[in-house]
């Protein structure tokens, strides 16, 4: 069976310890997101996975290969075929770049290398870096460095712990796009450990939603995230995605059409192209609803939709969140309590969702 | 000529006494402040007390002890006369034993520190890079507590340069053997040789400078280092 099947279990130690319940079947391919908030598990699941935690009942296998068993079988560590980056860039302070990297190089199965040194290099856009010493790096650097050392122990699996949480909000954005490439080039399964919802929304296909030590949800992060129940661990955040493809381009207005079943968006353009895929991340509170389709509003993003949930915000009484489907795409508006009453919102009701086209992220 | 030949002889006895003790303390020692570093057993605390012990203890106080100890009637010497092995008070084996002990906390603690400032982290990420126990100490824990050998080979070093008390109670006085230059000086003094007795003072004096100089001058850097290696 090609997955990765983990059953862990630990109760609480002491006062300050957590304890620890998961079942959970991953697929053994492409970006799955560990989502939660600190203190939530991820990170001590993770390292369970990675073996850097022992005093944890339970069982843990990949693909054909048991790594823990209740019986008390423990792999090591160093016999893991895993990649793991940590929060903070954790380079050798005694190599220089080319050394670290060499450090994995050395060591990797060479029978089963598949990830080219070469490519990684290109990929991290590191070559001017390795003559440096990590001292002589900056954080984001030293970040790249550690993701291309992570990637050439020829992994089966990468683990990848809160990547960029060290980093300032500027450097994040430098990085996000080269984990993008990771994510979308290399073949193996990727575990993405992140309390940040935007990286959970670009880098990762599948989302698992961890609190207080437990499952609390998971699946497709496009669905998952047009869920009510997961507002409440995306807190003011919420937010959803829509994916599509480029069908028309603008020249005059600057404006893209993106489509989605039988629905389309305008976007502000840019270097996409006609048929490429694009990921749109939206926020709750940026989305309307009107009843009709009036045409004498600003807002040029209007899809009929039907509105499929309905819930209170725990946090704050006084704003409701609506889900309308548009086809099979979730669609989620934060309004007031007051609007959803005097609008007399009710589930089945087709309505009209009002997108501003400035409020697009991506 | 300003140094005669017993002089010499105390000086090459000296180096070579320092010079073993270091080597054996730093082999010996790293198993020792590697466990000191990473355990968190109760019994932590009562040897982290025995190997500190000679920082406190007054010289003649250890060397007492280890001769008793030591001596054919002791328990140890008894043990080792059995085996064959010649007594050790009064010859440069007992010396270098003796002073082991009492070098000891000058060469576990800035191991101690060394291993216990690199932290778990960096054996971690050698562990996810498919490196042994083994390896991962080699390659990893060695070169990043170097700073800290260099500060326990010097202080080490240094400190049995600069032993007396346990030399004159375990070694006696026997050139070539035991004389080491603390004691040739003492013997200078006894005897009014004033000018002997300031020639390998003031020698001393330097070293002791130039030792400690060159020590903190390498810590200065290394700490420069360690601030901007990790993050």
């Amino acid at each position: 069976m090609n997955a990765i099947n983990i059953r862990l279990s630990r109760s609480k130690q002491s006062r300050s310890d957590f304890a620890l319940e998961v079942d959970l079947t991953l697929p053994n391919q492409g970006v799955t997101a560990l989502f939660g908030r600190s203190g939530s598990g991820k990170t001590t699941l993770l390292r369970c996975l990675a073996g850097l935690e022992k005093n944890h009942q339970g069982q843990i296998a990949f693909n054909e290969a048991i790594w823990q068993s209740e019986a008390g079988d423990f792999l090591p560590v160093h016999k893991r075929p895993i990649g793991y980056v940590f929060q903070e860039a954790s380079l050798f302070p005694h190599l220089s770049a080319r050394d670290n990297l060499a450090f994995a190089t050395k060591r990797a199965n060479k029978e089963e290398s598949v990830i080219a040194y070469q490519d990684v290099i290109d990929l991290l856009n590191i070559a001017s870096l390795l003559e440096q010493f990590p001292h002589q790096l900056s954080g984001g650097e030293r970040q790249r460095i550690a993701i291309a050392r992570a990637l050439l122990i020829q992994p089966k699996l990468l683990l990848m712990d809160e990547s960029l949480s060290a980093l300032d909000e500027g450097l994040k954005k430098d990085i996000l796009p080269y984990l993008e490439a990771v994510c979308s080039n290399m073949s193996i399964p990727i575990l993405y450990v992140s309390h940040s919802l935007d990286e959970v929304i670009r880098l990762a296909q599948y989302t698992v939603i961890m609190d207080q030590g437990k499952i609390v949800d998971q699946g497709e992060t496009q669905y998952l995230l047009g869920k009510l129940s997961t507002s409440r661990y995306t807190y003011q955040n919420t937010r959803f995605m829509i994916i599509g493809q480029i069908t028309q381009q603008d020249e005059q207005w600057g404006l893209s059409t993106l489509s989605f079943g039988q629905h389309s968006l305008m976007i502000s353009r840019t270097h996409e192209v006609i048929g490429d895929t694009v990921k749109l991340q939206i926020q709750a509170r940026d989305v309307s609803i009107a009843l009709s389709a009036n045409e004498d509003s600003s807002i040029i993003n209007r899809l009929a939709v039907y509105i499929d949930d309905i819930s209170h915000n725990e946090a704050d009484p006084n704003t409701v969140l609506v889900r309308m489907m548009a086809g099979k795409t979730p669609i989620l508006a934060s309004i007031t309590a007051y609007s959803a009453q005097k609008l007399n919102l009710t589930i089945g009701q087709h309505v009209i969702a009002q997108i501003k086209s400035v409020a697009v992220l991506r | 000529m300003l140094l005669s030949s017993g002089d010499w002889t105390a000086i090459w006895l000296t180096l070579k006494l320092a010079t073993s003790v270091t080597i054996l303390l730093l082999i010996l020692g790293t198993p020792l402040a590697w466990w000191l570093a990473r355990t968190s057993s109760w019994l932590k605390a009562p040897i982290s007390a025995i190997v500190a012990m000679p920082l406190i203890l007054p010289p003649t106080v250890l060397g007492f002890y280890l001769l008793i100890f030591l001596s054919p009637n002791g328990a140890l010497g008894h043990f080792l006369a059995n085996i064959g092995v010649s007594p050790l008070p009064f010859s440069f084996t007992g010396l270098i034993f003796a002073s082991m002990i009492y070098s000891l906390p000058f060469v576990i603690q800035p191991l101690q520190n060394a291993f216990v400032a690199m932290g778990n982290r960096p054996l971690e990420v050698a562990a996810t890079l498919r490196a042994s126990a083994w390896d991962r100490f080699i390659h990893v824990a060695l070169p990043m507590a170097k700073p800290g050998y260099l500060s326990a080979a010097v202080l080490g070093f240094a400190h049995t340069v600069g032993e007396f008390g346990v030399v004159l109670m375990m070694g006696g006085n026997i050139e070539g053997e035991t004389r080491v230059l603390s004691v040739q000086i003492y013997d200078h003094v006894e005897a009014l040789e004033y000018a002997q007795a300031h020639t390998l003072s003031l020698l001393m004096v330097l070293f002791a400078f130039v030792v400690l100089a060159f020590l903190y001058a390498t810590q200065k850097v290394n700490k420069q280092k360690a601030n901007i290696g990790s993050w």
